[in-house]
């Protein structure tokens, strides 16, 4: 048994344990080191302490969203892809337009449809700007929030109808057969046998629900763009700025990424 | 009556899937510490036999009662039969093991864990008390040493041995086995076969559907054949396999051969 394991852990050691220091690499490593270089000493960063506070303000309002609308979103996305795969078939054709509709139309057009047409709409109403909501419902956030979650329920609704479809049908079937309830059975088995087959597409739809962030700047909403933006109006600067609110999106995303493969690599996978 | 209690009771069971019958009126008893081999040609319906008795399939027409409980049907409108009462049936089921073709191993728990989640969240044992049973239960099928594998690091066979530590920490009334080795790779099915094979030793009660002819006589104290939808011949082991009375049974018998 020992000797099967050690096998193929010995073939991959050919090419990765290259020295991080051969010749081509101390090249591309060295035009990095020069571009980096150029970029802190020819560019313009005195504005950085100045706004140091609010980018990081920014960087929070924009991870708040992120997870906000990601948690919700998702935990709507689970009877959204259920009821596709078990029914009753009207819910499941609700579930279906409402995928199809919030999926076919881009996410600046539904921001502006809820924070213009809606917001302005409620407005009109005296019941609803006497109501203990109106002092919400004035601000941008709802309207935000709103349109990231549902454009996230949308698209991981699908992903988890996949998921839900592609858990073995033997799988639950035993656990039917050992006694277990329906609800049981979901939340014993199914619902976390999907989750992890969804994990990997989740990651990079979490990427991408970030990715899609700034676009509640439109709607004044102040994240981590929307200070960039800010700093890009009073200093006429145009690439530091943007070169910054890169790198801070990078690392977000680099952070991410690290966060599901730790998820993912709890329950080990092998082939498929 | 006398002798040993019945465990199983299977009455003039129906089963159509469409316009196709499937099971014509198919009666089995099983006492308690039988060992009834269940052979057939494919398209049989032995394995669906076998998928009625747990209601995995819903019989068209028919009962089946185990340790003298008649599961509870009702019309479901369209000429079939619904569980009338469904905790009756969780709680049956949770006594009724199953060993399947496929093993079903839940791919998302270790082997340990796919061993005691029956136990703890069907029948509410207390953890710990579960995992010890699971960890003898692991030791004796050969596989403790993988008790913390994934089931998809493991082999045909061993995933095979964990599904039957799975469904023995249940404490079964009566175990039901799908074809246990038809899934599994040539070298591999003899070990899966002499766990199976011990346990009926034990006199454990249990159906066992199955192609290997040999260890079907060798362990069985009952073989039924099923053919069309129907049992064609029935009787001890030595009598199916060295007498068959029937020409089918004796030309399946050939052909296996």
């Amino acid at each position: 048994m020992s000797d099967s394991l050690t096998a193929p852990t010995a073939v991959p050691a050919g090419p990765r344990g290259r020295s991080l220091f051969e010749p081509h690499r101390l090249f591309l490593m060295a035009i990095f080191a020069g571009l980096v270089f150029c970029i802190v000493w020819f560019m313009r960063w005195d504005w950085l302490p100045q706004y140091g506070t609010k980018l990081v303000y920014g960087v929070i309002e924009t991870l708040i969203m992120l997870f906000a609308t990601a948690i919700v979103g998702f935990l709507l996305a689970v009877p959204i892809g259920l009821v596709q795969v078990t029914g009753p078939k009207p819910l499941s054709w609700l579930a279906l337009t409402f995928c199809t509709i919030i999926r076919g139309t881009p996410l600046l057009l539904q921001l502006w449809m809820l924070y213009y047409g809606l917001g302005s709409l409620f407005a009109q109403y005296p019941e609803i700007r006497q109501s203990f909501l109106w002092p919400y419902l004035r601000q941008a956030w709802p309207y935000g929030f709103t349109a990231l979650m549902i454009s996230f329920a949308a698209y991981e609704g699908e992903v988890m109808r996949g998921a839900f479809k592609g858990v073995p049908r033997g799988e639950l079937e035993a656990a039917a057969a050992y006694g277990m309830s329906p609800f049981k059975l979901f939340w014993r088995i199914w619902l976390p046998r999907a989750i992890h087959r969804a994990l990997p597409t989740l990651n990079g739809e979490t990427v991408l629900q970030l990715k899609a962030t700034p676009l509640i700047a439109t709607i004044t909403i102040v994240d981590v763009y929307g200070v960039i933006s800010r700093v890009r109006q009073d200093t006429y600067l145009t690439y530091e700025p943007l070169l910054l609110l890169a790198l801070i999106y990078l690392c977000l995303t680099g952070l991410l990424i690290y966060g599901f493969r730790l998820l993912e690599n709890r329950i080990p996978t092998r082939g498929a | 009556m006398g002798g040993p209690e019945q465990a199983i009771q299977v009455t003039d069971l129906h089963k159509r899937f469409g316009s196709l019958e499937v099971l014509k009126g198919i009666s089995l008893t099983a006492r308690q510490g039988d060992v009834i081999a269940i052979i057939g040609g494919s398209g049989s319906g032995k394995s669906t036999f076998l998928r009625c008795i747990n209601l995995l399939e819903l019989p068209t027409a028919g009962t089946v009662s185990v340790h003298g409980e008649t599961i509870e049907m009702k019309s479901d409108g369209h000429g079939g039969l619904i569980p009338a009462n469904r905790r009756q049936v969780q709680r049956i089921r949770s006594r009724l093991a199953m060993v399947f073709q496929s093993f079903n191993l839940w791919q998302h728990m270790t082997v340990l864990q796919n061993v005691i989640e029956a136990p703890v969240h069907v029948l509410g044992v207390p953890k710990d008390q579960a995992i010890a049973t699971a960890e003898a239960l692991l030791k004796r099928v050969g596989l403790f040493e993988k008790r913390d594998v994934y089931p998809a690091f493991l082999s045909g066979g061993q995933q095979q041995r964990a599904a039957i530590a799975r469904a023995l920490a249940v404490q079964p009334l009566a175990m039901l086995f799908d074809e246990p080795t038809s899934a599994l790779d040539p070298e591999l099915v003899g070990e899966v076969l002499s766990v199976i094979g011990d346990l009926a030793r034990e006199k454990r009660t249990m159906l066992l559907v199955t192609h290997e002819m040999k260890f079907a006589r060798e362990v069985s104290n009952h073989v039924v054949f099923l053919h069309n939808g129907l049992i064609e011949e029935q009787g001890p082991p030595d009598e199916i396999f060295g007498a068959p009375k029937s020409e089918r049974l004796k030309k399946f018998i050939s052909s296996i051969h």
